[in-house]
Formats: structure tokens, C-alpha cells, sequence
């Protein structure tokens, strides 16, 4: 459950990192390809080394889909509602795969925001990630 | 037994010489409790847990943090052998303590993230691949005398 506080909190933080979406997403997936290579699997169609275009154009989508959640997460079933249908039908990724997603997620917002990634923020930021990625698999079946 | 690669091997242990047990092992505690709150359920006997200034300032979190991480730091001097260097270890948690083993991995993420905040650029992917690994590693040998 996110209080409202939180919820702010949540916006705020993914308001001030959209200019720098591409760092932010292309690190995160660096960081889960090398902690846990079976996600490697799912980008046998993309190069997937550091710094590659691909990697820094996928990571930004991504860091703006997770940042657009944020401005209104009471609305998530309605605003991923495309991407639910993406990930079901197309992609059908593993949802355990988005919990290995969002921890690293969570390490490259430490190591982006250091001290200000405060005990708060991060409970605040695991919740929210969790209900992406639990409504992110509604569709599944 | 576990392979360790060189590389895994020198990353661990530099880590671990970087760090301050005193410190990093009460944030990470502090944290656990803040963000897992369930994982307060052990901890009825240490007083005020009500807030994460509370928590962040209990003496008993602050001393037991670094329990903690000295006992991570025993691990990284047994590279070879964590289950033999754990196996006391894992019976006092589960027949005494009584926890359940899935709240350790809970506890290693939150290492991860402050060990992360603290050294920022310097935790790039491979360096998080082999910590975590070794955190792995520790929690699977803190769980194998359950029975």
C-alpha cells in the first residue's frame, strides 16, 4: 500500500531522473544481464554490450514507462494497459524476471542518488516497482 | 563447493576492506527493518521500532548491525568454505532464533544498496555481480541446517 506521501515521493524521484532516462535504464539492464545472466535471453535480437544504441534506446523506454506510471499510480491498470498486452501476447517474459529487474533498479538508484536514496525512499520505490510489475503481468493469464 | 574467480575473489575482499562493519552493517539492518517491515517480528525485544528515525537510532539495531557484517567479514576470510564456517551459524537461527530463511535474502539486498550509496560509480555491474554473488552464497549457507 503507498501512502500519499510515498506517492509523491515516487513522482518526484522519477520526474528528476527522466532527462537522464538512458543512463539510468541502460545501467539497470547492464547491472541484470551481468548479475543474472538468464535475463541475457530474452535480447538475443539486440546487442546488449555497454553503450550500445540499443541498450541506451531500450533502457529509456523503459525509465519512461516506469516514470510515467508515477505521475498518477492509482492509474496503472489504465496506463499500462498497452504494455500488459505487449508483455502477455508478444514478449511473455518470465514475471520473476521483473523482481531481478527492479533490484537492480533499486542498486542503480543507489548508486545514482547515494545518501538521498534514504531508507524511505527506497521502501517507497520497492512498492511501486512491485505493483508495475504485478499489474505489468495481469494479462498473462 | 563454490568457484570463485580471481576477479570475484579481489572484489570481495575490497570491498569488504573498504567498508566499515560499524557502519554499513547498522544502515543495512536499519534498512531491512524500514523497508521489510515484517522483518520487525524478530526483533520484538529490541524496544522502540515504531518510525525509521527510530529505528535508524536504536541502540540494539546499531549493535546487532554490526553482528551482522562481522559475520559477513568471517565469511569473506573463509572464501573456500562458508557452509562449514556458517554451519553453527545456520543451527542458532533456525532452531533458537527461529527465522525464516527466505528474510535473509532481504537483508543481503539491503547490504547491496547501501554497500551501492557508498561507493556510487565505483559498484559497476561485474562488481555487483560478485558481491552479490558471495551474498548469495552466505545465505544459502546460513539456511542449510534447517531441517
Amino acid at each position: 500500500m503507498l501512502s500519499k506521501k510515498e506517492k509523491a515521493l515516487i513522482a518526484e524521484i522519477w520526474e528528476s531522473l527522466s532527462p537522464v532516462a538512458e543512463d539510468i535504464g541502460s545501467d539497470a539492464l547492464l547491472r541484470m544481464f551481468a548479475s543474472f545472466p538468464g535475463t541475457k535471453t530474452y535480447f538475443s535480437h539486440l546487442d546488449i554490450s555497454p553503450n550500445s544504441s540499443h541498450l541506451r534506446t531500450h533502457g529509456k523506454k523503459i525509465v519512461l514507462a516506469i516514470a510515467d506510471g508515477a505521475k498518477d499510480i492509482s492509474q496503472l491498470t489504465v496506463s499500462l494497459a498497452p504494455l500488459q498486452t505487449l508483455h502477455a501476447y508478444q514478449l511473455r517474459i518470465d514475471p520473476t524476471n521483473f523482481k531481478l529487474f527492479s533490484q537492480c533498479m533499486l542498486v542503480t538508484l543507489a548508486c545514482h542518488l547515494g545518501e538521498d536514496f534514504t531508507p524511505i525512499a527506497h521502501a517507497a520505490m520497492d512498492k511501486y516497482l512491485s505493483a508495475f510489475a504485478a499489474v505489468l503481468a495481469e494479462k498473462y493469464r | 563447493m563454490v568457484q570463485w574467480t580471481d576477479f570475484e575473489r579481489a572484489t570481495i575482499k575490497a570491498i569488504f576492506a573498504k567498508i566499515d562493519s560499524a557502519v554499513v552493517g547498522p544502515a543495512a539492518l536499519s534498512r531491512c527493518l524500514v523497508v521489510y517491515p515484517w522483518t520487525q517480528r524478530y526483533f520484538g525485544k529490541f524496544g522502540n521500532l515504531f518510525n525509521a528515525d527510530a529505528i535508524r537510532s536504536n541502540p540494539n539495531v546499531i549493535a546487532h548491525g554490526k553482528v551482522v557484517l562481522d559475520g559477513l567479514a568471517r565469511a569473506v576470510q573463509n572464501l573456500d568454505d562458508i557452509k562449514a564456517t556458517y554451519a553453527e551459524l545456520s543451527v542458532l537461527h533456525s532452531e533458537k532464533l527461529q527465522v525464516d530463511p527466505d528474510n535473509f535474502k532481504l537483508l543481503a539486498d539491503c547490504v547491496s544498496i547501501v554497500v551501492a550509496a557508498q561507493l556510487g560509480k565505483d559498484f559497476t555491474p561485474e562488481v555487483q555481480a560478485a558481491f552479490q554473488k558471495f551474498l548469495a552464497v552466505a545465505v544459502s549457507a546460513l539456511g542449510k541446517q534447517y531441517h
